[in-house]
């Protein structure tokens, strides 16, 4: 099991917009370059990549919800 | 009446200045804050201090319910909205005065008619001030955008009808990126806005922004000279300076005279800014916006004029009439603004929400520095990234440059990654100081590397 942590403080975003569906579902296959989510600092979104392979395990920071720097975002296992 | 208490509905270096203004006219403050601001410099220096929500600005910042509650709880008699959030919200100013209270800006119908492009365009032609030449109205269908475009000549600007700070611009250079582009942008506009109408301008090549400062009582209408602010990036304003350089008075006294003419002709009330773009080849400007509120760069008005534009707008709002007339409002000198951002301009301006470990800030004759800041403090990841604002005043454009530049180098923020190393670079270009530059002018300078060679 891999853990993805936020590289910076923010807001963390599932999907790319409120409409959307969320990046990666539990069980969706992950490349090390795909993104899984969005941290929005200071009014700009920033990619969040999930730099590990595997398989989707689930988000652990809820949407639309503030994070800091190195909480854990999503697990790759 | 005069105002008692008056609530600021803002957060950041605006609300400190906002707060400092009252203080400077005996008026008691509220500040209201989310649950990421309680450390705030302005939640320290106001009387009272109320937590309206959680960090989202969503539900703090532009919650008009939670704001009048506040203002309610408080026994607050005015509400300043500052800029950006509320402040150019039709509903809010409207809330605020069915609440009892007084709204230091416009009335509701004031900000509503200039934030429509299209409206404020029609009172700006009415009051007989040039305009880029565009569609006559809105431009509902691709069918109707081809035949403005044809009228006024590629290239042109496709602008959202219900837009504002530069978002859903798009530029045509023919017929057949029009048609491509026309569709998406009334998409665009429907999503942001809930109104698809559009309009289309015609492409002024390479102009400058310069902009006029005035104050209205509702009756009569002042204007406070211009400001230049044509160093911008992402059409985010980036060094300002008061006046535009190189106007002769004629140009200049024409240009001041239609920013009060469009301020008399729609009864307007507190500080505004009538913006245009300038065309340096003919010598032409054209009006493009009127923005309904105090502007980021107001303090190189305030320094070349005397005038303290916030504690104006504020007595206004409290029933003065204006309390300067336009044959005591003169020029001296020449100031400069730059907004220091906590971004890495050498990492394409990624933000940086750090924490402030320590901080020099240049002190002297003409040097100001308008901002929020103090040892040990966090700077919040949700809102924008302006820390402050440094501006120097000097009697010519040339003295401010080299002010601008040794205020810089003693201006220290220990711990952020700021927008300093830009302006130094910005205070030793040739071209910034022999007025060679434009709106289009600083994205490409950043482009070719200007920032990164070797000085």
């Amino acid at each position: 099991m891999s853990d993805i942590q936020s590289p910076l403080p923010g807001t963390f975003y599932h999907a790319p917009s409120p409409e959307s569906e969320p990046f990666k579902k539990p069980g969706d296959p992950v490349a090390e370059t795909d993104t899984i989510g969005l941290v929005e600092v200071m009014k700009t979104f920033i990619d969040v990549k999930a730099e590990v392979s595997g398989t989707f395990d689930g988000y652990v920071a809820a949407n639309a919800e503030p994070i800091q720097a190195g909480d854990v975002l999503a697990r790759v296992r | 009446m005069a105002i008692r208490k008056l609530l600021v509905a803002n957060r950041g270096e605006i609300a400190v200045r906002i707060i400092k203004a009252a203080k400077s006219l005996g008026i008691a403050t509220v500040q209201v804050h989310s649950e990421a601001d309680t450390e705030m410099l302005a939640v320290k220096l106001a009387d009272e201090a109320v937590c309206i929500g959680p960090s989202s600005a969503a539900q703090s910042y532009l919650s008009i319910p939670a704001i009048l509650k506040a203002a309610r709880d408080t026994g607050a008699d005015a509400v300043h909205p500052g800029y950006g959030f509320l402040s150019e919200n039709p509903a809010f100013a409207r809330a605020v005065a069915e609440a009892g209270l007084r709204f230091v800006g416009p009335d509701a119908a004031t900000i509503e008619r200039m934030g429509d492009k299209v409206a404020a365009r029609a009172a700006a032609m009415a009051a007989g001030v040039p305009v880029v030449p565009g569609s006559e109205g809105r431009v509902e269908d691709s069918a109707q955008a081809l035949a403005a475009a044809r009228a006024v000549g590629f290239p042109v600007l496709i602008k959202a009808a219900a837009g504002g700070g530069g978002r859903g611009i798009r530029i045509a250079e023919n017929e057949a990126e029009l048609a491509q582009l026309a569709p998406q942008a009334r998409q665009e506009a429907e999503a942001a806005f809930g109104d698809g109408g559009l309009y289309i301008e015609k492409v002024i090549v390479n102009p400058r922004h310069i902009e006029v400062q005035v104050l209205g009582d509702g009756t009569d209408a002042v204007h406070c000279y211009e400001r230049e602010c044509s160093l911008q990036r992402r059409r985010q304003k980036v060094w300002e300076e008061a006046g535009a350089f190189g106007l002769d008075a004629s140009t200049r006294e024409a240009l001041c005279a239609s920013a009060v003419k469009l301020a008399r002709a729609v009864g307007y009330s507190g500080a505004g800014t009538v913006e245009y773009l300038y065309d340096d080849a003919s010598g032409d400007f054209y009006f493009i916006e009127m923005n309904t509120r105090i502007q980021v760069e107001h303090p190189v008005t305030e320094m070349v004029t005397g005038i303290d534009l916030v504690a104006e707008m504020i007595r206004i709002a409290g029933g003065a009439s204006l309390s300067l007339t336009q044959d005591v409002i003169s020029v001296e000198g020449h100031a400069i603004e730059v907004r220091i951002n906590a971004e890495d301009p050498l990492r394409q301006f990624m933000p940086f929400p750090g924490k402030l470990t320590s901080m020099g800030i240049p002190e002297g004759e003409g040097i100001r520095f308008d901002h929020f800041l103090y040892e040990g403090y966090q700077i919040p990841p949700f809102y924008d990234s302006l820390l402050g604002k440094l501006i120097v005043h000097a009697p010519t454009r040339a003295a401010a440059i080299d002010k601008m530049a040794n205020a810089l180098s003693t201006l220290e923020l220990g711990g952020l990654k700021t927008t300093i190393p830009l302006h130094r670079a910005l205070a030793a270009s040739p071209d910034l100081r022999e007025g060679r530059v434009h709106t289009q002018w600083l994205e490409p300078w950043l482009a070719a590397g200007n920032l990164t060679a070797p000085a």
